[in-house]
């Protein structure tokens, strides 16, 4: 066996074809984004960048749900860690992102129960199982976690647990999109998040090809789904079309899946939302509907007001919106590295920062 | 032994004490020098140099497919010493041990430590035990020392690779990383895993027989075979090129890594070795490998350069290519 399945998806050969038509199709310089962080990850491990002609830029996109939670929501999940009798439970990514003072991962060396799990339901589950602790869940993410996290809420309704909170700090993707595109940005064109377009459907992204003219593609995770979703958007971008593709049509439908989206509508309101490094955003957050407060931790516990500000000479906000690469960060693998990072970006497996550290060096050209 | 769970007093070194270390542990490792019970082990030695190595092993779960934390511990140091090019003859083991411990549980670990050690043809000569009030460790940690004789001719370390010299993976990536994973609470995989705890001692000496000059044997436990090759690149100032559709990983393996975002490069093993080999000797060695037990899969996955001193440069499956760099951070806790 191999290291990697061979399935058509990751075959060489079609890898090699895609290469060679993107090669044939790029007449001018384009700018590509890639919102998902799965997305960036996929494009360092296999190499893709090395693949493709000079023209075409990669920039990464705001689509690490770590990296865009704001300084207040991370301290507001160390305070929450500080509390008696509560257990945090988190995912893995979290543990290490600095708050303004402190980290879920010095709270735990500090005796402070934080506890990393793999699914909100695992948090609900620790709650049954410790009736007497007041667990709270960190709830971070996209649409792709956020039916699950509701449906978490809808369970501990059902169970009538009063020992369970989720702290909600998910955000949506296509408010995001529109307001960096009103933003000073230059990209030519979008690769979609896959897993989020799976809830949320193709046709979710058409006002916003509409309203900026851009071309449009969804992407999946395979080096070749990626490859294909560039290839369509440099054939869009010469022939001066601007439309949505779905080059992941085998997992995202155009409506999407409506049960998950209807446990979300039916647990969370849309309310405005700040995200680290771009700012207030109207209606890109989630947060409880007064139906379910009794499980909404930023009301359950006393939480000191916002005082917190991102590291001076952190220029997040610049990488999020594809303005600069890492490389371009004074801090960045000199005051910024994983062992010590100053923010999320280059703690989560999938931030921006992190991923240009794992995997970017002065050699690529080498084969 | 009258008592179900481990108290405090076994480790007072008094009565219970020694109706533990006579009961249980002398039983298990059965060999004249331990029997003397000296305040320590005495052993002949020739003349020529030895390799010495110690390792502690807190992983949790303490039992799990493939072993358990008493193989595991007398596999690692054993893997260590062999590293070095030492023969493994004797080890220490050092218990602790937390008060409440089940003695039955302790019985399965000492028994199969004792048949990890017969099978890797190593006597375990001293040991220490220490019990410490509940909650003060979990459950059991084990701490092992070893050494061995180098043979003379063999000279190994990780600033020997030269450009030129293969790259040998002696199977698959993983297996113990992602075992340990599956079998952590509210992690609900049925995957057919195992973990790789294995000595490799028959292995090395196999190869080293087949292939004396062998520059480099390390085994790729923790950060696994991507940081072990890093730091070769980095001590002997060379560059490496490995290939992705050569690195070997059990399919089952692959897809928990691809359902948990782990790259396979970076994940622990505690049975597998990597050796760096002139060329006029790869295929020997290859060969030696290939012919033991735990070796079956190897297979060279990449060359030592000159080029780009420091980095490992790894080909694509899909034709491209990316940096290798160590891992940071903590990717798994207690996993050894």
């Amino acid at each position: 066996m191999s290291y990697q399945n061979l399935d058509s998806f990751r075959d060489p050969e079609v890898a090699k074809t895609l290469s060679g038509l993107i090669a044939e199709s790029c007449q001018s310089p384009m700018r590509i984004m890639e919102v998902c962080g799965t997305h960036t990850v996929s494009i360092f491990r296999n190499g893709i960048r090395d693949m493709l002609p000079q023209d075409i830029t990669l920039v990464s996109g705001p689509g690490c749900p770590v990296c865009v939670t704001d300084q207040k929501e991370i301290d507001d999940f160390i305070q929450l860690a500080r509390k008696k009798n509560v257990i945090l439970a988190t995912f893995g990514d979290l543990m290490r992102v600095p708050g303004t003072q402190s980290s879920l991962q010095k709270q735990r060396a500090q005796g402070r129960k934080v506890k990393v799990v793999y699914s909100a339901f695992d948090a609900l589950t620790l709650a049954a199982q410790n009736p007497k602790k007041k667990i709270v869940f960190c709830g971070v993410g996209f649409e792709t976690t956020a039916p699950t996290v509701g449906a978490c809420i809808l369970e501990a309704h059902r169970q009538g647990l009063k020992n369970f909170f989720v702290y909600s700090a998910h955000k949506t993707v296509p408010p995001a999109l529109d307001a960096l595109m009103s933003m000073d940005t230059v990209i030519d064109g979008f690769m979609m998040p896959g897993h989020v377009s799976v809830i949320i459907g193709a046709d979710a992204y058409l006002p916003l090809v509409e309203k900026f003219a851009i071309p449009c593609a969804i992407a999946g995770f395979e080096p070749n789904d990626i490859l294909a979703s560039i290839l369509t958007l440099v054939q869009q971008k010469e022939a001066g079309e601007s439309k949505l593709e779905n080059t992941y049509s085998r997992a995202v439908s155009p409506e999407g899946n409506k049960k998950a989206r209807e446990v979300m509508e039916q647990v969370f309101d849309k309310v405005d939302a700040s995200w680290r490094g771009l700012g207030v955003i109207p209606g890109s957050g989630l947060s409880i509907r007064e139906e379910f407060e009794r499980f909404d931790a930023s009301k359950a516990f006393e939480l000191p007001p916002a005082r917190s500000a991102a590291p001076k000479g952190c220029i997040c906000g610049a990488i999020l919106t594809g303005k600069k690469i890492p490389p371009q960060c004074p801090k960045y693998k000199i005051e910024c590295t994983p062992t010590d990072p100053l923010g999320p970006c280059m703690v989560s497996s999938e931030g921006t920062c992190a991923a240009y550290y794992r995997y970017h060096g002065a050699i690529t050209k080498v084969y | 032994m009258k008592d179900q769970s481990i108290l405090l007093d076994h480790g007072s070194g008094g009565k219970l004490s020694n109706e533990l270390i006579n009961s249980i542990l002398m039983p298990a490792f059965d060999n004249a020098i331990l029997e003397a019970q000296e305040d320590g082990a005495i052993i002949p030695v020739n003349q020529g140099r030895l390799a010495f190595s110690t390792d502690t092993f807190v992983v949790d779960p303490i039992f799990f497919p493939g072993g358990n934390i008493g193989d595991l511990a007398v596999h690692g140091t054993v893997n260590d010493v062999a590293m070095c090019g030492g023969v493994p003859q004797y080890l220490s083991v050092g218990l602790i041990i937390e008060e409440g411990f089940e003695i039955s549980q302790l019985k399965i670990i000492v028994e199969s430590m004792a048949k990890a050690a017969a099978a890797a043809g190593v006597r375990i000569v001293t040991g220490d035990t220490k019990v410490v009030p509940k909650g003060a460790c979990d459950k059991i940690f084990i701490n092992t020392s070893g050494f061995g004789l180098i043979p003379e001719g063999v000279n190994l370390s990780a600033s020997l690779a030269r450009p030129g010299d293969r790259i040998i993976l002696s199977g698959n990536m993983a297996d113990h990383g992602v075992t340990i994973l599956t079998q952590r609470e509210s992690l609900e995989f049925d995957a057919p895993i195992q973990s790789d705890s294995a000595a490799l001692n028959k292995m090395t000496a196999a190869m080293l027989k087949a292939a004396p000059g062998i520059h480099v044997l390390r085994d790729p436990t923790r950060g696994g075979v991507g940081t072990t090759l890093c730091e070769i690149a980095k001590k002997s100032n060379i560059g490496m090129k490995i290939r992705e559709k050569d690195l070997p990983v059990d399919q089952s393996v692959m897809g928990v890594c691809d359902l948990l975002g782990l790259d396979p490069l970076y994940v622990a093993n505690e049975g597998k070795l990597l050796a760096i080999v002139p060329p006029e000797q790869a295929d020997a060695a290859l060969e030696a490998c290939r012919q033991d037990v735990h070796g079956k899969k190897a297979r060279i996955i990449g060359e030592v350069v000159a080029d780009h001193p420091g980095q490992v440069v790894m080909q694509t499956a899909i034709g491209g290519a990316r940096m290798v760099d160590m891992l940071t951070g903590e990717q798994l806790p207690r996993i050894c």
